[in-house]
């Protein structure tokens, strides 16, 4: 009688193989993942049909947000292999006359999301950390008014660094179209015909029946 | 070695008391992978964006240098976007001469009733053909690959001469998104010719008159 022991503990739990599965799928959600990019403006694509999905390399987005501003991003986050990004801010440097520091370079390689900045202001905000001033910096997006038009000119700079680059827009749906048709006009001016408009993913069907009513 | 198993040895005999492994609590770490875990589910975009791929035609740099492409008015079908989400259409030409007589504007809108409706009455042919074609390859009975699939398809486009040849044109108000919508309506319908243009100062005037009265001329063509 007194070797039977009764068990007032509540029984022990290995929790050693939720580990070993937690780790698995903690692992592949590491490797397969690719971070949301907070953007500088919220951005609520339209819907399409459309199935082909966006590139990884050789494009330049713009963001057209719903108030009207551009912002711009090449290869969508950190850079291929090529580095093309430290070598498109030269050339931008060159023709507006700002000698980049290497550390800038290195700044502007890593920034991931788009940005809307004066390239007056560009040394500012790639040497700062304070994220107030950066959204203060970028508080109108890049100028794209015929007197200063910048857009057109990191699209050349863009497109001289890397030929193949293509173009895509990713606007709000309530983006007012003027915004939309001027900044297809600054990349036809630019000889840029293909674009690619990023949407979301909507399903549209037709049947025989409805074609032949 | 000797050594080592010697020393093994030595301790064994303190060793017998603690028989079993230490027992670790596991706990903590799986809350704190539980957290990892429900971290990267958010921050992951698992949905990659689409892109809808849109090809204008050159810029005319010089007018004088380059003659507008003809195009037989019969087919022409001039969608013009509106403000407010309004849509209108009207077909064949206007001629700059008649502003004084401009024909009014016909309404309808984005729904499957609405502007899907009008373009596949005019484009029933190809939509069809391509539909059968489709219909066909998925039931197996054409076996061709998925890349020779959308070029028999752009081919099947290109050799069409009945469906109509859409103008998109864009009133000063309209928003982004209509214009992505009518694309879109593009690629639904199978239309084979359609492009983007500037609008002209008189359709412009036939917009705003449209607006100014509520459409009385339904779609219903």
């Amino acid at each position: 009688m007194p070797k039977i022991k009764l068990p007032t503990q509540s029984p022990h739990i290995d929790m050693t193989p939720m580990v070993d599965l937690f780790s698995v799928v903690l692992i592949f959600l590491m490797l397969t993942t690719t971070m949301r990019q907070p953007e500088p403006a919220t951005v609520d694509t339209p819907f399409s049909i459309s199935e082909t999905p966006t590139p990884d390399f050789n494009t330049m987005t713009f963001l057209l947000s719903a108030d009207g501003k551009v912002y711009m991003n090449f290869d969508n986050g950190p850079d291929t292999l090529l580095k093309y990004r430290p070598k498109i801010l030269d050339e931008m440097g060159k023709r507006y006359e700002i000698e980049f520091t290497d550390e800038e370079r290195r700044a502007f390689e890593k920034y991931k999301s788009a940005m809307g900045v004066p390239i007056t202001r560009m040394k500012e905000f790639l040497t700062t950390n304070d994220n107030n001033l950066r959204n203060s910096i970028q508080e109108n997006g890049i100028p794209i008014d015929s007197a200063d038009n910048q857009l057109a000119m990191w699209i050349l700079c863009a497109r001289q660094v890397n030929p193949n680059i293509q173009a895509s827009i990713k606007g709000d749906s309530n983006t007012e179209f003027s915004v939309v048709e001027k900044v297809l006009d600054i990349l036809q001016d630019k000889n840029v015909n293909r674009f690619n408009l990023v949407t979301s993913l909507e399903a549209a069907k037709i049947n025989l029946e409805e074609i032949q009513q | 070695m000797a050594e080592i198993i010697v020393e093994e040895k030595g301790e064994g005999g303190k060793k017998k008391a603690k028989k079993h492994p230490p027992h670790i609590d596991m706990t903590p770490m799986v809350d704190l992978m539980c957290l990892l875990i429900v971290f990267f589910m958010l921050t992951t975009a698992f949905s990659k964006a689409k892109i809808m791929e849109i090809i204008l035609p050159e810029k005319v740099k010089d007018p004088t240098q380059q003659e507008a492409p003809k195009i037989v008015a019969s087919r022409t079908l001039n969608i013009l976007l509106g403000p407010d989400d309004r849509l209108f259409w009207y077909p064949g030409a206007v001629k700059e001469e008649d502003f004084n007589n401009l024909p009014p504007l016909m309404e309808t809108d984005f729904s499957a009733d609405g502007i899907r409706k009008l373009l596949l009455e005019r484009n029933r042919t190809l939509a069809r053909t391509i539909t059968e074609f489709r219909d066909e390859v998925i039931s197996g009975r054409i076996n061709i690959s998925q890349d020779s699939l959308q070029s028999s398809i752009s081919q099947l486009k290109k050799d069409d001469d009945t469906g109509p040849i859409v103008l998109i044109k864009a009133y000063k108000e309209a928003d982004y998104g209509n214009f992505v919508d009518i694309l879109d309506e593009m690629n639904i319908c199978g239309i084979a010719r359609y492009t983007f243009m500037k609008i002209a100062w008189y359709e412009e005037k036939m917009v705003e008159t449209a607006i100014g009265t509520p459409a009385l001329a339904s779609s219903s063509n």
